[in-house]
């Protein structure tokens, strides 16, 4: 009773917050003359960004951006400085991973006041001034829509409670009414009846992805810009791990109350937190990043973003669709093995 | 062969702090119509689930149908009918989906076992389409006994099957166990109350997860050790209390409208003196009469001893 | 004349629609005296009681309880009854004492009288050494026990019991009626609901209700002779055959 307040406090405290800090950023400078320079210095000097390389050439960028920890490019054209000099105004280019919405409206909100500053500090006179035009692009969503960012974190929400907390209230229901008892003393091999129990749930886990992905084309105007079949197969991955969770959370309970309230708690408010779609990831302390990656919905989340959003193939996401197998098989066995053919 | 065999089995739980039975044996032989008389918390439902091998014993052996409960379990679980304490139903199906989902679940259909449960659901029959979690005790109880037998067990296992249920259903439930005896089907069944027993063939009389006795009713009546008097007087609790202080009475309790009496041993007392004290301590309309015991009474008595010489 | 009744019903009804769930039932009950009310399930039993507890209120007829209206004084009725079932329990994580001074506080007992009268109970219950232990670790029996005496310890005119002994042992059976005799000679009223015959043949008087009318009303002596059989279970056998409700 004391537990939950302070847990609440300490994560939205200090975990949970929408700045964003140390944001990786790539620089393409094309100019590289004197006032690129200071504003790549002033860049530097702050404590938002992390200056991770500098690519060559303008294709290199959206490699960089594939990979997942780069979140936003900076370039400059050539001539940068001379056009601000002798036309008293310049662009640049900002390009943001628009996967992620919020994250790249920030970035972009940081980058834009870092010139805006600059651009004062070298006004020879309050009367005149050099203006620097920002140029952004929202990378793998050009309307900065933000429906995209919630779709695979609602899509990793859904799964969540339809297999875990339906699957195992509505096991622990047949031990509360005795039915399980029945079951048990009958021919009918014990596991059957755990999975007997979790396929409906499957298919209607299945019609759910089915129906949040036409919702989000035709409804919220998103694109699947990767390959459907691909997108559809994850799903049903992470359908089995959430529950085998499901299976597991029913064969320590007892009462439908506890059941609901371990997958509530225990499975909702986690993947609320640690997936990344309502807080980045990026800047919880360390201890929640590392809690972060024992929760499954995270990976989904991840794989979701790269398929559907961006576009991205299997082998970009192969490592996490193994993290993903890899948990759904021992949260598996631990299910089935566990299954008692006894009460106690 | 029997039917149902218990060699000393002990069950404890929270490690061995609650003793649920201790060192419980008794057989039921092939056929028979065997109850387990006790109350509440006597250990009955912990007998239960270790037959119905869903519940491990501590120690000692047992045998359902001739297999061991916990090496054979499945054979066992092939081969019984269970009704738990709690009648198992799924509350939102009909009346003719549990029939049928239970059927599915032994491998058989309604209509292969049909003369087994006609009799009993043919009672039921006229709701067979309304929800099970909408029927009266009575009904669900019958529904109940359906399932169980819906692939013709050799064993029917019924734990407390009339608790809770009205005295006209637990009549009908009654005859229809001494039917289902008739075709030869072994039932072991318990019940916390004492007037069923003597429906029973034979019985096991279980208190505080011991046996203290099994028998006939017949014999246990018959083993009742001394005579025993009904009492009664306008004033009964004051008849209580003063027979209760009276040097020749063994022992006094109330029972029903009367008041139940035993004598102490070579006390030579008989009841023209039970009747003389009564007239002393000024009570009118005095009845006593000598009267043959119940299984109460033996229960009783056996507690009684029980506790006077403890066995630890 | 009236003063010796604890209850006293006329033509007592409750309508649900044009569902009669008591249907005119009348009858008194004297004080001290022990009163059996059966019925099988559905006959009406739980909603009379309802009434007469000042739960609820009948749509016709006429009922007083330990003197007051089951219509105007419901909060007088009850303060001045006491209410034990089988399944009521007292609180298990509470200790003995804990659980007599809270119930003595919700029933109003004067602080300084809930300490001597509890620490008469537990001498006459002979709990000195359990005083101060959690009734969840109490035998069923004792609890039992311990449940009645609560339920009298703020000396009601009334205490309605539901299915008091259903499934205790016989000894502790024994000893539990010998305190609701006790409690009756001492002047309070019991108003025993059950399905159990054989309890019902403690009772001074019994009424049978079927199909929401009272059946039969006399004590179980005469009962017996009046169907002619043996046991309080035929009597009711005989009588509730014929009921037609058979609900939850």
């Amino acid at each position: 009773m004391f537990g939950l307040p302070v847990v609440q406090i300490i994560l939205f405290g200090f975990a949970l917050t929408n700045e964003v800090k140390n944001i990786e950023i790539i620089i393409l400078d094309n100019a590289k003359d004197i006032n690129s320079r200071q504003i790549i210095n002033k860049i530097k000097a702050s404590s938002y960004f992390q200056i991770q390389e500098s690519v060559l050439n303008y294709n290199d960028i959206e490699k960089t951006f594939k990979k997942g920890n780069v979140k936003c490019a900076l370039i400059f054209p050539a001539h940068f400085g001379d056009d601000l000099l002798h036309l008293g105004k310049a662009q640049v280019q900002i390009i943001a991973d628009g996967s992620d919405p919020n994250i790249a409206k920030t970035v972009v909100n940081y980058l834009t006041a870092i010139i805006v500053d600059y651009q004062q500090l070298i006004a020879p006179s309050p009367a005149l001034s050099y203006r620097i035009i920002p140029e952004t692009r929202m990378l793998y969503n050009e309307e900065g829509n933000g429906s995209l960012n919630f779709i695979p974190g609602v899509m990793a929400l859904v799964l969540m409670i339809v297999c875990t907390t339906l699957t195992s209230v509505a096991v622990v229901k047949e031990k509360e009414l005795g039915t399980m008892e029945v079951l048990l003393v009958s021919p009918f091999k014990p596991v059957f009846v755990l999975i007997a129990k979790a396929i409906p749930y499957l298919l209607l886990s299945m019609i759910n992805v089915i129906m949040i992905l036409l919702l989000a084309v035709y409804l919220l105007d998103v694109q699947i810009k990767g390959n459907v079949f691909l997108l559809f197969f994850e799903s049903v991955l992470f359908i089995i791990t959430c529950l085998s969770l499901g299976l597991m959370i029913s064969n320590i309970t007892n009462s439908q109350q506890t059941a609901m309230l371990l997958s509530m708690m225990g499975m909702m408010l986690p993947t609320l937190i640690f997936t990344g779609f309502l807080f980045p990831l990026e800047n919880m302390p360390l201890p929640f990043q590392i809690i972060s990656h024992i929760i499954p919905a995270r990976w989904y989340f991840i794989i979701v973003k790269a398929v559907m959003l961006k576009g991205l193939g299997f082998k970009y996401v192969w490592k996490e669709t193994l993290i993903l197998t890899g948990m759904t098989v021992v949260l598996l066995g631990i299910a089935l093995k566990n299954f008692k053919i006894r009460l106690q | 062969m029997n039917a149902v065999e218990l060699h000393k089995i002990s069950k404890t739980y929270d490690k061995g702090k609650l003793r649920a039975v201790h060192e419980v044996s008794f057989k039921v032989k092939k056929g028979e119509l065997f109850g387990l008389i006790g109350s509440d918390g006597a250990g009955k439902t912990s007998l239960f689930r270790i037959l119905t091998t869903v519940l491990l014993a501590d120690s000692g052996s047992a045998t359902v149908a001739g297999f061991d409960v916990v090496k054979d379990y499945q054979q066992i679980r092939n081969r019984v009918g269970y009704m738990p304490g709690k009648f198992s139903l799924y509350q939102d199906l009909t009346i003719k989906e549990n029939l049928e989902f239970f059927a599915a679940i032994f491998g058989t259909t309604i209509d292969e076992n049909y003369e087994l449960i006609k009799d009993i659901y043919d009672q039921i029959k006229p709701f067979s389409d309304r929800r099970a979690g909408k029927l009266s005790g009575g009904m669900k109880q019958k529904l109940a006994l359906c399932c169980a037998l819906i692939h013709k067990p050799e064993v029917l296992l019924l734990d407390e099957p009339t608790t809770g249920v009205d005295v006209v259903s637990r009549k009908e439930f009654w005859a229809m166990l001494k039917a289902l005896k008739e075709k030869g089907i072994t039932i072991l069944v318990s019940t916390p109350y004492m007037d069923e027993a003597n429906l029973c063939e034979r019985i096991a009389l279980i208190q505080n997860g011991e046996i203290m006795s099994v028998d006939t009713p017949e014999n246990i009546i018959k083993s009742f050790p001394t005579t025993l008097f009904a009492a009664k007087s306008e004033n009964i609790y004051k008849l209580l209390n003063d027979f209760r202080s009276d040097a020749k009475v063994d022992s006094c309790y109330a029972f029903g409208e009367f008041l139940h009496i035993t004598l102490k041993e070579n006390g030579g007392s008989d009841i023209e003196d039970l009747k003389e004290f009564a007239a002393q301590k000024g009570h009118n309309d005095i009845f006593i009469q000598q009267i043959t015991p119940g299984i109460e009474d033996s229960f009783i008595r056996l507690m009684q001893e029980k506790t006077q010489k403890p066995t630890h | 004349m009236e003063d010796n009744k604890a209850i006293i019903c006329k033509d007592l009804t409750k309508q649900f629609g044009d569902f009669y769930a008591v249907n005119k039932i009348s009858f008194e009950v004297a004080k001290g005296e022990i009163f059996g009310f059966l019925g099988a399930n559905g006959a009406g039993k739980t909603t009379a009681m309802r009434i007469l507890c000042g739960l609820s209120y009948p749509t016709s007829g006429t009922a007083t309880v330990a003197g007051f209206d089951v219509y105007k004084q419901q909060e007088s009725i009850k303060k001045n009854i006491g209410y034990m079932s089988q399944k009521f329990s007292l609180y298990e994580n509470l200790t003995v004492l804990e659980n007599i001074e809270f119930y003595g506080g919700v029933y109003g007992v004067p602080g300084k009288e809930i300490k001597k009268r509890s620490d008469e109970l537990i001498m006459t219950l002979g709990l000195q050494s359990e005083a101060k232990k959690l009734v969840g670790e109490l035998p069923l029996g004792w609890k039992q026990k311990l449940a009645f005496s609560v339920a009298i310890f703020h000396r009601p005119q009334i205490v309605f019991l539901d299915e008091p002994t259903g499934g205790v042992d016989p000894v502790t059976r024994r000893q539990f009626w010998d305190m609701i005799y006790q409690a009756a000679a001492s002047g309070i009223t019991i108003f025993v609901t059950t399905h159990y015959m054989d309890e019902a043949e403690y009772c001074n008087r019994i009424s049978v209700m079927v199909d929401g009318k009272l059946e039969a009303l006399d004590s179980p002596a005469n009962l017996k002779k009046e169907f002619g059989v043996n046991s309080m279970d035929e009597v009711f056998y005989q009588l509730a055959r014929g009921a037609k409700r058979s609900g939850e």
